[in-house]
């Protein structure tokens, strides 16, 4: 089990450092191709109108004259040990983890993503709670009496919930809650530590409306995991036992098909951490989904960079907790 | 198999099948005229030996909420009995009606699945009765109706709302005095593992792979008994000693997958038997088994059978897996029973065709390797269109025997050949007889 678990992070290291290298080298190695000089890259970190010092100025101080591969180790060698940058008269110290110096701001990129951090993981992990809980009780309560009024109406809902744009739910959601009965004033995000009512009441919303678009997957999800283990021999068994009917289908068949939702849950956590790129849009949350959103408008690559590795962070742990929670849940997978 | 002669004594029994027609017709008209909306399938005048029971136990399942006292009332027992005196022989079991004396007896049994292709009558009619400490074989081919007459005596087609809606049930299961047909299903499942306890096919996927096979048998206990964890494990531990498990109490912890094959339908065995049940129904338990640990499994159920002294029914379409366990046989093609007596009987003189295209087409060890197995030829009837008159008669070579194509038209009900041995076929008994000693019995 240790070891597996030593290996699966040794593994995740690796497919992390592959992102990094595709990424960088999509940001820095195809404008090269492309026949940008690296002049015009340049260009961006300095603005309007520079003169040809300025340029190659900056140039030589973010070290992009020189080879790609030569600045994806200086890229590396930042991330783990920070860089100091010589601009002007003092040295510009970017600490750990040093992902550079935004385009437009020149702020270092770490602090910035760190501080949108707290909004997005906030709006994940309670989204997450609510569509767990609500999207595999409709999926369960589903499965247990398929076609009838409640089975029909919980799928016609959740098509509705797959269906329909997170842009358009939340919208709505907005419009209605916020303004036509203002029951959640729109307001900044509230730091959990500082106020927990304040934090849930700004984030109840987007929750609530995240919630909706995941819970009918996992809805649709649960009730077909559920229905194809009910009709499995060992809840014939189960039944065979004496046992109550709600014990045969919770602790027995349950059980068993939770595994390929506990899979899905990991990729959507994961992928949800990286930013709700959408969600954040509409509710005006300042999350690291929003902060992608504005430096990919900006151009600001140095941003760009740092969000999609940590996104890419995220759906690694996650998928290797989901491994490692696989391996709890079915005794039959052996970590080795 | 040798055949004894037993043709003068078997000749005495046997009534004139076309004078039980007629009545029957009668019986099948006043069960509709009785109860018109009752659920009466397409009656044929040749169906129904106790219509009057039928229709009130369909309604009852219809309606499966409302509290249906288990004993069927007097009145509607009485016309099956008048009705029976014609053919006193034919179906004394089916007749006796009110509480039966035997420890479990099933009467005119029907299960049938509504579904869009039409009705499936997986069961269709379907008598027997078992003592305690005797063990029945039933014996017949995929989708005779053997497993969902398991399942129907263990209330597992009605064990959910879902399952509820899909099955209708008619006919009584009569269990130590209690009748479990229109019994609440929640009265059935206090049984289920306690009373009646099964043993399934295949045991990898009969038990839960995610659960050790100690929580298995823990769990199976203590739905029944009030007792603690720990007095429930010892109990697992001790079951899982008895059925020959070594190191039991470190087996105890393991998962399934852990165990081979044969370990897990003993861990299954123990947990089937954890509370003592006094009805074990072992449906096809060696099938999925290798061939060295099916005699395994076979000792064992019968050694623990001893030691119960419960009542066995033994599914299978192995008959060397009954002639080794069985004390009495039932044979069931299309969802009925064509042949039923004790396993001794059945096997030294069987007397209906298809028992002999079962015999025929089992491998024997004592036979001449040059001559070939017989099989039956054909397939399985549909459940759906069960064949018009004897549902065997396109695979039956002597179909065409009897005489007025009554095998196409009228469905034979079961005679009495000798004793307990019951048969349902329209050859006559010394044809038949005749068959078997001549052209059956010296290719076996």
């Amino acid at each position: 089990m240790f070891s597996y678990i030593i290996r699966r992070l040794i593994s995740a290291v690796i497919l992390l450092l592959i992102v990094s290298a595709v990424t960088f080298g999509i940001f820095f190695l195809l404008p090269k191709l492309a026949g940008q000089s690296t002049d015009q890259l340049a260009q961006q970190y300095i603005g309007k109108a520079p003169t040809p010092a300025d340029i190659a100025a900056v140039k030589k101080n973010l070290g992009l004259d020189k080879p790609v591969y030569e600045q994806y180790w200086d890229f590396l060698k930042g991330i783990f040990a920070g860089v100091d940058y010589k601009f002007g008269p003092e040295a510009a110290r970017c600490h750990v983890p040093c992902f550079g110096y935004s385009f437009k701001t020149h702020l270092e990129v770490w602090p910035e993503i760190q501080s949108r951090l707290p909004v997005t993981l906030s709006l994940a992990a309670g989204a997450a709670v609510l569509w767990v809980l609500s999207g595999v009780a409709t999926g369960v309560l589903s499965a247990l009496r398929p076609g009838s009024i409640f089975d029909r109406m919980a799928m016609g809902v959740a098509l509705a919930g797959v269906s329909l744009p997170m842009f358009f739910t939340g919208a709505l959601a907005l419009a209605l809650f916020t303004y036509q009965w203002p029951i959640f004033e729109r307001s900044d995000y509230v730091p959990l530590l500082d106020d927990p009512f304040g934090w849930a009441r700004t984030l109840v919303l987007p929750w609530v409306t995240l919630a909706f678009l995941y819970s009918a997957l996992y809805a649709r999800l649960t009730r077909a995991g559920m229905l194809e283990t009910l009709s499995e021999d060992y809840i014939r068994t189960a039944r065979a036992k004496g046992l109550r009917e709600r014990r045969v289908v919770i602790r027995h068949g349950l059980r068993a098909a939770l595994t390929p939702i506990i899979t899905v849950f990991g990729m959507d956590l994961g992928l949800l951490l990286g930013g709700a790129l959408i969600t954040e849009q509409v509710f005006s949350l300042k999350g690291v989904g929003a902060f992608a959103v504005d430096s990919i408008n900006a151009n600001d690559l140095p941003n760009i960079l740092g969000v999609t590795l940590l996104a890419a962070f995220f759906i690694v742990i996650c998928n290797l907790v989901v491994d490692v929670l696989y391996a709890a849940v079915d005794p039959r997978v052996r970590l080795s | 198999m040798t055949d004894s002669s037993e043709d003068k004594t078997t000749a005495a029994g046997q009534p004139a099948a076309e004078g039980t027609a007629p009545a029957e017709a009668s019986g099948a008209a006043t069960a509709k005229a009785a109860a018109p909306e009752a659920e009466v399938p397409e009656a044929t005048p040749a169906e129904a030996a106790a219509p009057e029971a039928d229709a009130t136990e369909a309604e009852a399942s219809e309606t499966d909420v409302t509290p249906v006292e288990a004993a069927p009332e007097p009145e509607a027992e009485a016309e099956p009995k008048t009705e029976a005196v014609p053919k006193p022989v034919a179906e004394p079991v089916a007749a006796s009606g009110g509480t039966p004396s035997a420890f479990l007896e099933v009467r005119d049994l029907k299960v049938h699945f509504p579904t869009d292709d039409g009705l499936v009558k997986s069961v269709d009619g379907l008598t027997f009765r078992l003592e305690k400490g005797k063990t029945l074989g039933i014996v017949g081919e995929s989708g005779s109706g053997k497993s969902v007459t398991s399942l129907a005596i263990m209330g597992l087609h009605r064990a959910s709302r879902q399952q509820r809606s899909k099955v209708r049930m008619s006919g009584e299961i009569w269990l130590d005095g209690k009748e479990l047909v229109s019994a609440e299903p929640d009265e059935v499942r206090r049984l289920r593992g306690r009373q009646m306890a099964m043993i399934f096919q295949d045991p990898l996927s009969a038990l839960h792979p995610f659960y050790t096979v100690g929580s298995q048998i823990v769990e199976a206990y203590r739905v029944h008994h009030d007792v603690d964890k720990k007095t429930a494990r010892k109990r697992a531990v001790e079951m899982l000693d008895r059925v020959g498990i070594p190191q039991p109490d470190k087996r105890v912890d393991d998962h399934p997958h852990q165990f081979s094959g044969g370990m897990r339908q003993r861990a299954m065995i123990a947990m089937a038997l954890v509370n003592n049940p006094e009805l074990l129904i072992a449906d096809e338990p060696t099938t999925a088994l290798d061939v060295t640990v099916q005699a395994q499994i076979l000792d064992l159920i019968r050694d623990l059978q001893k030691e119960f002294g419960s009542a066995v029914i033994i599914i299978t379409h192995d008959l060397g897996v009954v002639a080794e366990l069985a004390d009495d046989l039932l044979v069931m093609y299309g969802g009925r029973c064509v042949e039923r007596g004790p396993s001794d009987k059945v096997f030294a003189t069987p007397q209906h065709p298809y028992t002999w295209g079962l015999l025929g087409s089992m491998p024997r060890i004592d036979r001449d390797q040059t001559d070939r197995l017989i099989p039956v030829k054909g397939s399985p009837p549909s459940l759906i269109n069960v064949p018009s008159g004897c549902a065997f008669n396109p695979r039956c070579p002597y179909a065409d025997v009897p005489k007025d194509n009554v095998t196409r038209t009228v469905r034979p009900e079961l005679q009495q050949v000798d004793g307990r041995h019951y048969s349902a076929c329209h050859l006559p008994q010394e044809e038949r007889q005749r068959i078997w000693t001549e052209e059956i019995a010296p290719k076996l």
